[in-house]
């Protein structure tokens, strides 16, 4: 029942306890509490919207960086992750298999405010060996959702 | 065009044709399509756009150059694909060489199917409310449609013991369609088995439209042609437009005793060639690797249906539940209005787009089709807008009974 509710609540997190259990054909209650303890044991972290910034008019400018690091005894990549995801500019943070560590999501409001925080903040972290950055130029589908969808309803108003 | 003095057009138009009515919700599509900002619950396909893959195996079989005529049957790949279907999903048997056409839809095979098996003044079964084509397609090929009316009180199921009062000993076909459009209502096993019994008993021959077959929200699905004894009786037509989401691409197919078969090849050879190439290689690429696609299809439809039945209601129309098909039929009755009045007056006061009943067959007069074929979001929108408008309407009937 949960993987249900949580597969709805994925892609709009603005349906109600009401909505979700008429069309799972479940108790009203019975998916109020669900949802309050997913909650809290941190299943559901967050009820996101995905937004267009650049159709809303504001200039954004995000990069994919590539890090290669030395991992640390003991503790591996997760101590060399923590002191990178805890930047606010960083969005999200992979480790990665391949042929470097962490793939970091960085965003800002100019080029050289992304520039200056991966040459300023990140290269120069302790056990950083190298950095790759990858501007990113165009979004065009994200979270499963395409930006500029072309599949517009195309059907007759009425048909028998 | 100029018209030359004299000629009178209508003096060469075959009274058949003549005497079909024109399409009954012809003047109420032009009111919607004239509105603006409608939310439109009237349209009988899918909002789903066709799968990528499937799109995708079209464009890449032109680029193959898979430009040519198939088969009069149909691509021999795609009638085994079908066979393997039919057999896995249904458990039945059929040879694709011999038994397995593939149409223009399944409009064409209705079509094709009436024709081949008509004559002049048979009696035709068809339970209404239904899909609009059957009577004039009977009318056309000569035959006689008897109309047998079901009702919200069997759950828009076709019974048994309604169904034996309409057959005469003029009577040759019964045309089934469930899952139903415009009900959404299915046949269960019991009312199959005592529809079956009468079949045999009298010697009928069924046309069996399962184009929704595989929208079922109780199950499951079945085909009357799996009933002991039904395959031979039994045309089979279905297609890819409902369930694969592929209305436009016009592909269907039909399934029938090697003789019918043959009689019905005869036919479509001379009026349709074949199927478009490039539709059956779409089709053929959906059911190889389109699974997937339906269930996820289905599960969203199982999903809306659930809430628009449940708002439906709790707006004050009574309304049964639909286990098939992404239509659901409420009655208005309670509004004191017509369908045809309900309809317009919804369009005109909340710009919400439903087809009368009565579109349907006259059995379907005090009902509106509701189609579910529609985004989660529009959905919510068009039933706070009913909702709204059914609300004004009762209050307005309670004020007239209480002046009264």
């Amino acid at each position: 029942m949960r993987k249900k509710i949580l597969e709805l609540l994925e892609n709009n997190g603005k349906l109600t306890a009401k909505e979700i259990a008429i069309m799972l054909a479940l108790p009203v209650d019975q998916v109020a509490k669900e949802i309050a303890a997913m909650e809290q044991e941190k299943i559901i972290l967050r009820y996101h919207t995905l937004i267009n910034w650049e159709k809303a008019g504001a200039e954004e400018v995000a990069a994919l960086i590539d890090v290669k690091v030395t991992p640390q005894q003991d503790v591996g990549f997760d101590e060399i992750a923590g002191r990178i995801y805890r930047y606010p500019e960083v969005k999200s943070v992979f480790l990665m298999s391949g042929s470097y560590d962490l793939s970091v999501l960085v965003q800002g409001k100019s080029l050289k405010e992304v520039a200056t925080f991966v040459s300023q903040k990140l290269a120069t972290l302790e056990h950083v060996q190298s950095t790759v950055t990858h501007f990113i130029l165009k979004r065009y589908k994200q979270d499963g959702v395409i930006f500029e969808d072309q599949e517009a309803d195309r059907r007759q108003v009425l048909q028998p | 065009m100029t018209i030359t003095c004299g000629f009178e057009a209508q003096r060469f138009i075959n009274p058949t044709v003549k005497n079909i009515p024109p399409s009954g919700i012809r003047r109420f599509f032009d009111m919607v399509a004239s509105t603006r900002g409608v939310i439109s619950l009237g349209v009988g396909e899918p909002d789903f756009v066709t799968p990528w893959h499937i799109r995708e195996a079209c464009v890449q079989s032109l680029e193959r150059g898979y430009t040519m005529y198939t088969s009069n049957y149909g691509l021999p790949e795609l009638r085994q694909a079908i066979a393997g279907y039919l057999a896995e999903r249904f458990g039945l048997s059929y040879d694709p060489q011999k038994q397995v056409m593939v149409t223009i839809g399944a409009s064409e095979a209705v079509d094709l199917a009436l024709r081949t098996v008509i004559n002049p003044g048979d009696e035709v079964l068809i339970p209404e409310p239904c899909y609009v084509s059957y009577r004039p397609i009977t009318q056309l090929a000569g035959g006689v449609p008897v109309t047998v009316p079901t009702t919200m009180e069997d759950e828009f199921a076709l019974t048994a013991a309604r169904l034996e009062k309409y057959i005469t000993p003029r009577t040759k076909i019964l045309i089934l369609c469930f899952p139903n459009n415009p009900t959404g209502a299915v046949l269960n096993e019991a009312e199959m088995q005592a529809i079956a019994a009468l079949v045999k008993k009298y010697n009928l021959l069924v046309i069996s439209d399962e184009i929704y077959a595989e929208l079922r929200y109780d199950g499951p699905p079945r085909s009357f042609a799996a009933l002991p004894g039904m395959q031979e009786r039994t045309i089979l037509v279905s297609g890819f437009s409902k369930a694969f989401a592929m209305t436009g691409w016009r592909v269907g197919y039909v399934a029938a005793h090697p003789d019918l078969l043959a009689a019905m090849v005869k036919i479509h050879q001379y009026t349709i060639l074949c199927a478009p190439v490039m539709g059956q290689m779409a089709a053929l690429e959906a059911l190889r690797n389109g699974r997937q696609d339906v269930e996820r299809m289905v599960a969203e439809y199982d999903r809306r249906r659930r809430l628009v039945v449940s708002r439906l209601r709790e707006m004050g129309l009574e309304c049964f539940e639909p286990r098939g098909a992404f239509y659901v039929f409420p009655s208005i009755k309670v509004t004191g209005l017509t369908s045809t009045q309900f309809a317009e007056e919804l369009l005109k006061e909340e710009k919400v787009a439903v087809v009368p009943g009565p579109a349907f067959g006259s059995s379907g007069e005090g009902f509106i089709r509701c189609s579910y074929a529609t985004s989660l979001a529009e959905l919510t929108e068009a039933m706070n807008r009913m909702e709204r408008f059914v609300a004004r309407r009762l209050a307005f009937k309670h004020r007239a009974v209480a002046h009264a």
